[in-house]
Parts: structure tokens; sequence; C-alpha cells
């Protein structure tokens, strides 16, 4: 019962927070409802989920979202995991280099988005295109050629630092003697960072995947500021594909049908993918 | 309704009480130069109109217009006067979102707008916004370019001249590229300008029957040669630039010829802001099969939304922004080539604005040749150059625009993207019940 | 000891090189702000430059800085505050007080987070306009709170549960209420985590740009609105946008360094131990 009453507030407020805007979505999702066109009106059945389940669009950008999430997610946990493992040795000026390291964390998503877009990878006056040129390459034409691996590099950038400050933060209480007799025993670094470390890290590298994956699910600005989810559909994930229906087409029924799609979409990897990384986090 | 329209009602007396001394009213309005310079002369507007205080909103152009739209949608009441352009007015007003502006002062002098420009933003003979500045298109060039390569420019330049003149400028290795075209996907970038590519090529969105005909050989033909060209003489990236990429990369020296937007003539011919200020040629935006459509129409303007509740004093003030006064004290205070142009006569009768602004005569002419209602060769059933005026052309003009993009960047055919394109404007026109079969 | 010295040089140097890279971006957007707007987009870049405050007086004269930027604290402050009350009963309840179904609640917290919020977009503002929330600070701090409850609920669940149970169990025998159990054993214990945790919901705040966008207009309008008017317009913009954008992401940055050392002692407390 007392748990019940201290829960109460957070899971109620949540609740509404679900519930309220979910009924209002899935009732908008069965009607024809077009902001700028009032004349189109009514029950619309499931014509709505039948024209998005059809849209061929739908299941590339299905395809672009789990590929993103797949790639920064290994991208950051290897990337943080490697960069943990050095920034814990002592160095010259180490607590200075740690905080430039961790700074791309604090910077909003947009503006993330324009420096790289306007200022590192344009490819006539952005400084990787002056590089490539200064050592003789083709400049990369990154948005147009490679422009999902052009998302997943900014993502990457802004999420590395996250999975690095809180992985650090776990070598940091490993144990030093475990370490030191495992050295006196013969082993090298490569065996104490795979037999020692790596599983010491195990915890914290879960909490990394699930905190990550619940931002990287619904990753927008960056898309909407460089790519606009394109060219085609090269770029566009589920969260850009209902930012389309939703506000340039203003078709609120099919962007809530969309909705509904993508609450479905979170419960199965709530279901599957969090329950296997939350019995890491048990212990 | 009556229950609803009480409430308005009671709020307004309920502010005027409130705010007897001086009334606030918030403005909403894209960042470009020309706004960013109205803002400024805020406390002139103020001096002038005590008893009314402004409070901006700037936002770039695609936050603004899904912000506005889902407010004047809604009903939310959050703006008093709204930047929207001429693809906006016609739909919003006959949702009947938009204040009619029909008692406005004599002063004010309607006849002396353009007329293709007042057209624009009235719906059956009324006005519901007032033009800010408006635009055309057309070719600017780089003389010195083009003398280096013996050309001669003509009085009407064909795309087939074009092609050839790109080829000939195209100097990678020099910094200079042929030619500098929008790629960017999206209905107000690279569909703006392919629209008219489209429609010079004797092409249409729709046919009279709404069917889109974005696979017909008009569409093929025109989309094929803007792929082709772009991939020989375009600068790298090119599926990233839209106007601003562009004008960037023409003020720094890097294209030689570039077909947008007259609006950006202003800046180009500043020495401050452009590398190639005195070495700029004009010509009028290239044709193929028709002169039909060959060039577009747009126009920012101010308007009303219904849900205000200080319409008197947003219309002081959407008055003041767009009269002849206003264009003077731009031109005095901040000199003749930035006032907002494309609205008035007036304003190209100037002496002081003809002398400052060589390019004057030909974005009026552009103006002027411009004919919404007669964008293409063939018969259509929408108004519009560069776009058609229903709700539905905003996204289909953007997914057409990805999968141009997409052929531009080399993952798809022309012929795909373009077949893709028909399928994806076909779903939507039939979803919104255009037609059934 | 001189291999010792050659290693830690090495270190030194590939620790650096990455610091460096990493910081690069934000490095170069810092001297892009200070620079013309012709230089800003100079090909090959330039790095040698007169440094100029034009970009950032441009800035300051065409929007009110300090306004945005109260409502960015106000708001990453107020919804945090907010959060952490309503989390720190529910994270106490089911840290202490488990049931079959807490790990199901705090699953299902945290999948509220999945859906793109541009899906709610509608419901949320028709209900914002007829609750005259629009364009208000308290209804930002509401769904910012919302937005970062479950994390919040979750990072504190997560330290609570490794406070050794006796230790709010002899504050029971000593006659201590849930109340005071909380305030006085509970909160002391675990203030590191509490602070790391309120630290990044603050982060999350004050980063969040759809929301701020879509349902603030001029008065509650935080900094994210104003990049936004710095963001593409018409002509060369690079060197304002960069300016408007060290001026927005500074106070930020500063704050995460300045706490950074927090942050880290907080987190070994409890999640990542």
């Amino acid at each position: 019962m007392r748990s019940f009453l201290l829960q109460a507030p957070a899971v109620s407020l949540l609740l509404l927070w679900m519930l309220v805007p979910l009924c209002m979505t899935l009732w908008f999702s069965f009607q024809r409802y077009n902001l700028l066109n009032p004349m189109i009106s009514g029950f619309a059945g499931v014509d709505n989920y039948t024209y998005l389940l059809t849209d061929p669009a739908l299941w590339t950008a299905m395809g672009n979202t789990l590929l993103l999430v797949g790639w920064v997610l290994a991208i950051t946990v290897v990337g943080g995991t490697l960069l943990a493992v050095l920034f814990q040795q002592e160095f010259f000026g180490r607590g200075i280099a740690r905080l430039l390291v961790i700074a791309p964390f604090f910077i909003m998503p947009t503006v993330s988005a324009l420096i790289w877009k306007n200022m590192m990878m344009h490819p006539v006056n952005g400084v990787l295109a002056w590089l490539f040129n200064l050592f003789g390459f083709q400049a990369v034409d990154w948005f147009s050629s490679l422009p999902l691996t052009s998302i997943i590099i900014i993502v990457s950038w802004e999420w590395l630092p996250f999975a690095l400050l809180i992985l650090l933060t776990a070598i940091q209480s490993l144990d030093d003697d475990q370490v030191e007799a495992a050295r006196m025993d013969g082993a090298g670094p490569i065996a104490i960072f795979w037999f020692i470390t790596l599983p010491h890290l195990k915890r914290a590298i879960s909490v990394v995947i699930m905190i990550e994956m619940i931002f990287l699910l619904t990753i927008f600005a960056e898309i909407f500021v460089t790519t606009s989810g394109g060219p085609g559909l090269a770029s566009t994930n589920l969260a850009y594909l209902i930012y389309i229906r939703a506000l340039l087409d203003f078709d609120v029924g099919g962007a809530s049908a969309g909705g509904v799609i993508a609450i479905v979409l979170a419960n199965i990897v709530a279901i599957f993918l969090i329950r296997t990384v939350a019995r890491h986090l048990e212990t | 309704m009556r229950s609803i329209s009480l409430i308005p009602a009671a709020g307004v007396a309920l502010l005027t009480s409130l705010a007897a001394h001086a009334e606030t009213i918030t403005v909403a309005t894209v960042n470009n130069n020309d706004m960013i310079i109205m803002q400024g002369l805020t406390d002139e507007f103020e001096k002038a109109h005590p008893d009314i205080k402004l409070d901006w909103v700037v936002l770039e152009e695609n936050v603004l217009r899904q912000r506005l739209t889902t407010d004047i949608a809604t009903n939310g009441g959050q703006f008093d006067v709204m930047t929207i352009g001429t693809y906006e007015v016609p739909i919003w007003a006959r949702q009947g979102w938009l204040t009619a502006l029909d008692d406005l002062p004599k002063d004010y002098d309607e006849n002396d707008l353009l007329k293709p420009i007042r057209d624009g933003l009235s719906q059956k003979g009324k006005l519901y916004a007032l033009p800010f500045y408006g635009e055309s298109s057309m070719m600017y060039y780089r003389k010195d370019l083009f003398e280096k390569a013996g050309i001669q420019m003509t009085e009407q330049p064909t795309w087939k001249e074009v092609r050839g003149w790109a080829d000939k400028l195209n100097d990678p290795d020099n910094g200079v590229y042929g030619i500098c075209l929008r790629g960017k996907p999206g209905w107000g970038e690279n569909m703006a300008f392919l629209s008219t590519l489209v429609n010079t090529y004797g092409g249409r969105w729709f046919d009279e029957k709404w069917h889109p005909e974005i696979d017909s050989p008009a569409w093929k033909e025109a989309v094929s040669f803007y792929v082709d060209m772009m991939k020989h003489d375009g600068p790298p990236g090119a599926t990233s630039n839209g106007f601003n990429e562009n004008q960037a990369l023409f003020s720094s020296g890097k294209c030689g010829i570039w077909v947008d937007a007259t609006s950006a003539a202003g800046r180009l011919y500043d020495p401050s802001e452009s590398k190639v200020a005195d070495k700029l040629g004009f010509a009028p935006a290239p044709v193929a099969e028709t002169p039909k459509g060959s060039h577009w129409l747009w126009s920012w303007a101010l308007a009303i939304p219904q849900s205000s509740q200080s319409k008197d004093a947003a219309k002081t003030f959407i008055t003041w922004a767009t009269s002849k006064g206003y264009v003077d004290l731009v031109g005095e205070k901040k000199g003749w080539t930035s006032v907002p142009p494309g609205t008035r006569k007036s304003t190209y009768d100037n002496p002081k604005y003809q002398q400052a602004a060589p390019f004057a005569s030909f974005v009026l002419k552009a103006i002027e040749t411009a004919d919404p209602t007669d964008p293409s060769a063939k018969p259509v059933p929408y108004t519009g150059v560069q776009y058609a005026d229903i709700p539905e052309f905003q996204a289909i003009g953007t997914q057409v625009g990805q999968m141009i993009a997409a052929a531009l960047a080399g993952q798809q055919t022309v012929d795909q993207a373009l077949s893709n394109a028909q399928r994806s404007a076909d779903r939507t026109m039939r979803q919104a019940g255009y037609y059934k079969d | 000891m001189h291999s010792s010295i050659t290693k830690k040089l090495a270190i030194t140097l590939l620790a650096w090189a990455i610091a460096l890279v990493v910081f690069f971006p934000i490095f170069w957007m810092i001297l892009t702000g200070f620079k013309t707007e012709g230089e800003a987009v100079a090909t090959p870049p330039s790095l040698f430059f007169e440094p100029t405050l034009s970009g950032y007086h441009e800035v300051m004269a065409r929007a009110d800085y300090v306004k945005f930027a109260i409502n960015s604290v106000v708001v990453s402050l107020g919804s945090t505050l907010l959060a952490l009350l309503i989390a720190v009963p529910a994270a106490y309840s089911m840290a202490f007080l488990p049931t079959p179904r807490t790990r199901g609640t705090l699953l299902w917290m945290l999948s509220t987070k999945m859906l793109p919020p541009v899906g709610v977009l509608m419901p949320i503002y028709l209900l914002f306009r007829d609750l005259g929330l629009l364009d208000s600070l308290s209804g930002l701090i509401v769904i910012y709170m919302l937005m970062n409850l479950p994390i919040v609920v979750w990072m504190l669940y997560t330290f609570f549960k490794d406070v050794p149970k006796d230790i709010l169990e002899a504050g029971r025998m000593d006659g201590a209420g849930t109340l005071q159990e909380v305030l006085y054993l509970l909160v002391p214990l675990t203030l590191p985590g509490i602070a790391s945790t309120g630290l990044l919901s603050v982060i999350l705040s004050w980063n969040e740009a759809f929301w701020s966008l879509n349902l603030t207009t001029s008065s509650a309008a935080p900094l994210t609105a104003f990049i936004a008017s710095f963001s593409s317009p018409e002509g060369l913009f690079w060197a304002k946008l960069s300016a408007a954008s060290t001026m927005a992401i500074a106070p930020i940055l500063i704050l995460g360094w300045m706490t950074q050392k927090q942050m880290v002692r907080g987190l070994t407390f409890g999640a990542v131990k």
C-alpha cells in the first residue's frame, strides 16, 4: 500500500502523459483529419494504417532506424571503452584533456548538426574537404554520397563522450590489487583488458546501451538540419517519417497512425532489447 | 460555434481594459535580411505609434512555417501578424483563417502594388495579406568569365545555350564550377527551381483532373537535362545546396552561372557581402520549349490571423511595414539596395533606386511577366508557377524533391526517381480524395 | 624508469591527439564566431585572421540574449527540481518496497521515452491551447519534467538500491517516519547520485529543441529558439550563427565542465559501480 502511494505521483503522471496523448493519437489515427483542409473529415477506418503500412518508405525508415541505432551503439561502446582505458592512465594534462573530450555531450543537437554540416563536412568550404584536398584526395560529398554514414558520425560524436564518462567512472572503481595480481601472474595488457577490465565494465556498458538506445530511437534534429532525410529516403528514420506526415503533410490522421506504430515498436524494443540488457543491471 | 466565439470576445474586452496604455502585438517573421531590417526599425514604428508595442518572433523559414501552420489551424491565437508566402495566402484565406484587408487607408495606395503580386495575395478579389517583398527568378552570370571564354550573352538565353556555356566555364581545378543550381530537397528549394524548368519544357504538375504527371516525357526531359548538367558542370555536394548555399558559392566566386531568386541581386551587388559585385551580369531566366512558367513568382507577405485579438493594431503595423514611407525609410537608413524589392511600382520609378540598383528593370520585368494563373503550355487546374495552391502540395513537392535529389546523388536513375515520385504523389492525391479511380 | 617515461609521453600524445580531434568542431565554431562573414566561408579555411566582435554585436542587437537565457535557466532548473521531487518517492518505494510489478513499471516508464515527440505534437498542442499553457514557462517545465522523469526515476532507483537496508532499518528503530527516513537518511547518503541525476536532467532540458520551438512563442522561448532565429536565413550567416551558438552553449558547457567531477562521483555510486 505504501509502495503504491509513493509511486503514485510518478506513475500517474506518466500514465497521463502516455494515455492522454495516446488516446487522442489513437482517436486521430482512425480519422480523416488534415489540418490544412477541414473539408476532409470523418471516420477513416483503417485507411490511415493501410496507407502507411503499404508505403514502401515505412520499411526503409525502419531499416534506417535500426542501422542508425546499431552503428552508433557499436561505435560509442567500443570507442568509449577504449577511450576510457586510455583516459584512465596517468598522463600530462589529463584533467584538461578529459574536459575537452567530454564537451560534445553538452552541445545542443541542433548546434552540433549545424557545425558539422556547415563547417566540417561541407564539400566546398568545410574543414574535412580542405584536409582531403591537402593530402591529394578528392573531397567527399558527405551528405549526398554517404548520408546515413554522415548522420552516424555526427550522432556518434555527440554520444561518445557520454559513453566515455560512464565507462571512465566505472573503470575507476576497478580494484587495483586485482590488476596487480594478474600482472604478477604474467598477464599482458590485452589479457588484463579482456579478462578483468571488460567483465568489470559489463554493468556500465548495459547502462550506456540502455540510455543511448532510448535517445537514439528518436533521433530527429540531426537529420532535420543536415539531410532532411534524403537524398531520396537514404537517411529517413521513423521519427523523421512521422515528422513528414505530421508537419509537412499536416496529415494528423496519418501522423497519428505513424505515432501508434512507433509506440508499438517502442514497446517491442522495450520488451526484447531492454529486458536482455536490464538483466545485467540486476546484480 | 456561438459559445466558442464568446470566449475570444470576452478575452478582447479583458485585454483592452488591461492594456489601456500600450497594446503589444506579436509579429512572427522569417530571419531573412529584409525582415531583420524591419525588426531593426522597431523604434521608428513605436515612436510613430506610441500606443503599440512590437514583440518579435524571428525563426528560420522551415521552423516558422510549421509553427505558424500548427497555430493557425488549431486556432491557437499566439500571433497577431504572420509572415507567409503566396503559397499559403490563398489556401488559408479559403479556410477563413485570415482577416480580409479591404478598408486600407487611402495613402496606402493599393494600386501601386505590382499586379501579379497583388493577385497572388488575393482570393476572390479581396486582399488577404500585404506584400513585404516579392521576387521572381533570373540568371546571374560572371561577366569576366564570359569575356575570357569569349561567350556572348543573348537577349533571352535558352537552356541549350546555358548548357554549352556551363561546359566552357567549368574549371574545377581553379575552384570555378560552370553552373550552380538548387539541389537541396524541398518544395521551396529544389522543386521551386525544377518546376520552372519543367514548365518551360512543356510539363505540368497535374492534369486537369488532378492526376500527377511526374512521369511524363516533359518531366523526364527536363530532369535528365538538369541531372546531366549538374553532374558535369555543377559543384560537389549539389544535393545540399539550397538558395543560401548557392548564394554563398556564387558570391565567393565559385560559380559561372546561377539561376535563382531575383531577391539575391541586392546582396550580390553589395561589395561588402560579395566578391563578385563588380563582375556581376544579369539575364532573364533561360527558356526551353515555351516561355510559359520559365520564371517563378513569390512574395513574403504580412497577414493577420482571424485568431488575433489585436487586429486593428496589427493592421496599423502591416500597413506601415509595406508602405511607400517604409521603403523610403529603409532607403535612407540602410541604403537603396537594401529596400524590399518587388512590391511597388513607385519603388521602381524612384530614380534613387534605379541608380543604386541597375538590376531593377530586369527584376520588374521578370515579376510582371510571371503568370501564376497560366504557368504551363497545357491547361492546369491549379494556380502557381513553382507550386500548386493545394494543401497537399507541400508534402508532394518535398517528396518529389527527395526523389530527384536521389537521382542527382546517383542513387537512382532519373526514370526510377520519377516513377517513384509519380507513385508517391499519386498515393497522396488519392488519399486526399481528389480522385477515386 | 626510462621506459615508463616514454610510455607516459606516448600516452600523453595519443590522448591529447584524440581529445583535440574530438573537441575540434567546437573549437572551430568558437573561432568562426570571431570572424567576418566573408572569412567564415573562405577556402582554404583561414586560421589566422583579425578577430572581430561584429558577429556578437549583431547577435546582441537583434535578440535579447538575456531573456532567452533566463528562460532556459528557469525551465531546466524548474523541470529538474520538479522531476526530483516526484521521482524520489517513486524510486524509494521501488528500491525498498519492491513488488513483482516493479521491474515492469520501470521498463514501461523508460519505454514512454521511445515515442517520437512529433507523433503527439497535435494532441499536446490542442491540450496546451485549451489549458492556456502555450508560450508559458510552467507548460514547458511540465513537459520537460515528464520527458526526463523516466530517466530520473531509473537513475535514482539504481542509487537507492545500493544503500544498505540496515541503515534505514536502524533509523526506523529510532522512530523515524518515512518522510524523515527519506529526508535525513536516504537523501544525504545518496546526495552525490541525486546531484549527478539532476545535472543530467538539466543538460537534457537545456538542449531540448522540439517542444521548446513548438510550444513557445516569445515570452517563454528558451535558447533553442534563439538559435533558430540565426540558423539558415538568406545570405551569409555562419559567423553570426557561430557567435549565437557559442553564447547558447557556453553556460551549459561551463556548468558541465565545473561539475564534471561531481557527476563522475555521483555515477560511481550506483548504476555503474
